[in-house]
C-alpha cells in the first residue's frame, strides 16, 4: 500500500440491513471522495455492523463525516487512525 | 389486515387527505385499499412525474408532508425527477412505490427496476419493505424523517406480495412527528452579537430555510434594528416584503447590479438558511471577499461546506433569530445605508415600479398587483422564472413555489395543481414558458378533472429562452436546438383539455384581458407572446465572480 498522502480510518457504526453498504459507499462515490479500502462485519447479535473505511485525510474529510452522520442508518462515526495497521496486515494477506 | 390496508390506515392516521398517483400492476393492492378509504381522496395524474410534483405543491404550500404513489419500473423512474427536486429544495414528500413480489426481486422481472438503489442519492432516506409488519414502524418513521431537521423526501418501496401479506397487531403505532431541534449554544450567540455590533457594513442574507422555519418577521426585525440591508436567494424571496427599504432583492446570477455590488463591499454576512449555491454566490472563492461569515443552518453539513464560516451556528433560524434579537444593540449605520443608496442611484434597478404590459417584467408585476398578496405564485424553469423572481411584488403572505435547486422544467403546472388542492381559497398563478409547459402539459387533464383554480401565464417565445440567451452570449450566437420550428397553438391545446383560454397577442386592451382571465375561477391559460430577444439581465456568466455582470445597465 502506498502512503504518499496521509490516511486515516473512519469507524462507522451502522444499522445492519441489506441497503446500508449502498448508502455509505454511495455517499462517497457521488461526492467524489475516494475510499481506499473497506471492512465490514456484523456485530454481536447482528443488529448493528461496524464499517471501517480507509480514506485520505484531506480537508474534505470533515464534510464527509458530517454527510455520513446525516444518514439515518449511521449511528456513529469516529476517527480511528490506529486501525490503519489492520488494513496494512490485511493487505499483506490478500496480496500473498 | 393486509399490508396495503395497514399502509392506507397509517397514512390516514398521519392526517393525509389527498394522495396523487397512478396505479399499475405492482401497486394495485394499495389502490384497492385506497379505494375503500373514506378519508383519503386520490388524484389521478397523467404521468407519475405529475404526481410527484402535485405532492410537492401540497407540501410546499402547507409545510406538511404530502404523499404520492407510483407503480414499479417506469412508474418509479418517472417519479424520481420530482423526488430529486424535493431533495434539492428540502420538501417533505413521501413517495410510495410498488415493487415486484419479493421472490421476483433481482430476476429482471417485468417492470422491475432497483428503485431502492436508484433513490438512495435523491432521497433523505428510503426503505425497501421486506415484510408487512415492518410497515407499522417504517411509515411513521418516514414521516418523522421527512419533517425533522432539514426536511426532505422519503421513498418507501413495497413489493406487491408485501402489500397482500396479512399482519396482526394489537394497536396502531404512534404517528411519526417532527423531532424537536436541539438548542444552539449561548456562546455562539454572544459571539454573533459581538460580530454584528462591531460590523460596519453587514448584510443579512436569507434563504429557503428562513421561509421553511417561518423566521421572516424575526429576521426583518433583526435587520431593522441593526440597519442591515437584506438580500435573499431564489428560495428566500418571500421572507421579507419586496418594497421594504432595506430589501435589495435576489443576489447572484440574475441580481440587480447594486445588490451584487453591495455584497462585494460588505464586511459581515449573516447567512441564514442558505447553502451557498453557485447561482447565488457566483465563483464562491470570490464571493463577498471582505466579509466575515456568520452562517446559521439546521443542517450541520451545510456549515463550512463551500465557505468556511467565521461563526457557524447550528440550529433552527427562527430559534436563533429569537435568541439574538434581545441581545443586539440598535445601530443606524448611516454611512453604510448611504453607500447602498448611492449604489442604487448609480446602478438603478431594472424592476418597474408599476405593472404594465410592455415588457415581461412589467407584465409579471401587473399579474402580482391583480392577484393580491395572498396569491400562490408557481413558476416553471427558465427566463419567466428569473423575471418572476426579479419582478414579482412578493410579500410574506405570498406563496412562492419554484424549482430552485434542481431547476426542473415541467415543475410548474403539476405543482400549481397541488397548491390549489391544498389551498382552494387562494389564487394560484403559474408563470410558465412554452418549453417548460410542454414538459408536463398532460397534467392539464388532471387540472380540468379536479376543477382547480389554476391560472397559467404562459410566456411564449417559441424557444428554450435561457439556452438561447446563453448561446448568444457565450457561444457566439450559435443557436442550436434552442428554437422551436413548429409554433404550437397553446390556446387550441388548452381548449382541448377543457381549459378557458385568453390571449394577449394583439389585444386592444391587454389589462382588461388580464383582469378578466385572472378573475375567472378554474383552469385558465393566459397566452403571452414574448420576443425571443427579451433577455434576463443582468447576468453573471456561469463560473464567474458576481462582480462580472453582463447587461442590465439602466440609464435613468
Amino acid at each position: 500500500m502506498h502512503s504518499d498522502t496521509s490516511r486515516t480510518v473512519l469507524d462507522v457504526l451502522v444499522k445492519n440491513h441489506p441497503g446500508v453498504m449502498s448508502h455509505v459507499c454511495g455517499l462517497f462515490s457521488r461526492r467524489a471522495f475516494n475510499v481506499e479500502a473497506i471492512l465490514c462485519l456484523p456485530l454481536d447479535g447482528g443488529e448493528e455492523s461496524r464499517i471501517w473505511l480507509l480514506v485520505s485525510e484531506d480537508e474534505r474529510l470533515e464534510q464527509m463525516i458530517r454527510q455520513m452522520r446525516k444518514l439515518q442508518d449511521v449511528h456513529d462515526v469516529r476517527l480511528r487512525p490506529a486501525a490503519e495497521e489492520t488494513f496494512a496486515q490485511l493487505g499483506q494477506i490478500m496480496s500473498a | 389486515m393486509t399490508g396495503a390496508q395497514v399502509t392506507i390506515g397509517l397514512l390516514e392516521r398521519q392526517g393525509i387527505r389527498t394522495i396523487a398517483g397512478i396505479p399499475g400492476g405492482a401497486n394495485l393492492p394499495l389502490y384497492d385499499a385506497l379505494s375503500r378509504s373514506t378519508r383519503i381522496r386520490h388524484v389521478l395524474t397523467r404521468h407519475e412525474q405529475g404526481a410527484g410534483f402535485l405532492a410537492q405543491g401540497m407540501a410546499r404550500v402547507t409545510g406538511r408532508p404530502a404523499v404520492c404513489f407510483a407503480t414499479s419500473g417506469p412508474g418509479a423512474t418517472n417519479i424520481l425527477t420530482a423526488i430529486a427536486d424535493a431533495k434539492l429544495d428540502s420538501v417533505p414528500v413521501i413517495c410510495i412505490t410498488g415493487q415486484v413480489p419479493r421472490a421476483m426481486i433481482g430476476t429482471d422481472a417485468f417492470q422491475e427496476v432497483d428503485t431502492y438503489g436508484m433513490s438512495i442519492p435523491i432521497t433523505k432516506h428510503n426503505f425497501l419493505v421486506r415484510q408487512a409488519r415492518d410497515l407499522l414502524r417504517i411509515i411513521p418513521e418516514a414521516f418523522s424523517i421527512a419533517t425533522s431537521g432539514r426536511p426532505g423526501p422519503v421513498l418507501i418501496d413495497i413489493p406487491r406480495d408485501v402489500q397482500l401479506e396479512m399482519v396482526d397487531f394489537a394497536q396502531w403505532p404512534e404517528i411519526g412527528e417532527r423531532e424537536p431541534v436541539p438548542a444552539c449554544f449561548d456562546g455562539d450567540l454572544d459571539l454573533a452579537v459581538e460580530m454584528l455590533n462591531s460590523a460596519r457594513r453587514p448584510i443579512l442574507w436569507l434563504g429557503g430555510g428562513v421561509v421553511a422555519s417561518g423566521a421572516g418577521r424575526e429576521m426583518l426585525t433583526l435587520a431593522e434594528r441593526l440597519s442591515m440591508p437584506v438580500t435573499s436567494t431564489l428560495m428566500g424571496l418571500t421572507a421579507v416584503p419586496h418594497d421594504h427599504p432595506l430589501n435589495m432583492g435576489m443576489l447572484g446570477m440574475h441580481a440587480q447590479r447594486h445588490t451584487n455590488m453591495a455584497l462585494e463591499a460588505c464586511d459581515l454576512i449573516l447567512a441564514a438558511g442558505v447553502r451557498f449555491d453557485d447561482r447565488a454566490t457566483g465563483k464562491v472563492q470570490e464571493f463577498c471577499p471582505q466579509a466575515k461569515v456568520i452562517h446559521i443552518d439546521i443542517d450541520h453539513s451545510e456549515l463550512d461546506k463551500l465557505r468556511a464560516a467565521s461563526l457557524p451556528i447550528l440550529g433552527d433560524v427562527r430559534d436563533v433569530a429569537r435568541a439574538l434579537l434581545p441581545k443586539v444593540e440598535p445601530a443606524e449605520r448611516q454611512e453604510w445605508i448611504g453607500y447602498i443608496e448611492a449604489l442604487k442611484r448609480a446602478f438603478p434597478s431594472r424592476i418597474p415600479e408599476q405593472g404594465g404590459h410592455a415588457t415581461p417584467l412589467e407584465l409579471i408585476r401587473r399579474v402580482g398587483e391583480l392577484a393580491g398578496d395572498s396569491a400562490i405564485v408557481v413558476t416553471d424553469v427558465g427566463k419567466h422564472q428569473m423575471w418572476a423572481a426579479q419582478g414579482y411584488p412578493f410579500t410574506p403572505g405570498t406563496g412562492w413555489l419554484t424549482s430552485g435547486g434542481l431547476g426542473t422544467m415541467g415543475f410548474g403546472l403539476p405543482t400549481a395543481i397541488g397548491a390549489a388542492l391544498a389551498a382552494p381559497e387562494r389564487k394560484v398563478v403559474c408563470f410558465s414558458g412554452d418549453g417548460s409547459l410542454l414538459m408536463n402539459i398532460q397534467e392539464m387533464a388532471t387540472a380540468a378533472e379536479q376543477g382547480v383554480d389554476v391560472t397559467v401565464v404562459l410566456m411564449n417565445n417559441a424557444s428554450l429562452g435561457l439556452v438561447h440567451q446563453q448561446q448568444e452570449l457565450f457561444f457566439q450566437a450559435n443557436y442550436f436546438s434552442s428554437i422551436y420550428d413548429v409554433n404550437v397553438d397553446f390556446g387550441l391545446i388548452a381548449s382541448g383539455f377543457c381549459w378557458k383560454t385568453w390571449d394577449l397577442a394583439g389585444a386592444a386592451d391587454p389589462d382588461a384581458v388580464l383582469g378578466e382571465a385572472l378573475a375567472h375561477r378554474g383552469p385558465t391559460l393566459i397566452h403571452v407572446p414574448v420576443d425571443r430577444d427579451e433577455k434576463v439581465w443582468p447576468m453573471v456568466p456561469p463560473g464567474a465572480a458576481n462582480r462580472t455582470m453582463l447587461g442590465g445597465e439602466c440609464h435613468a
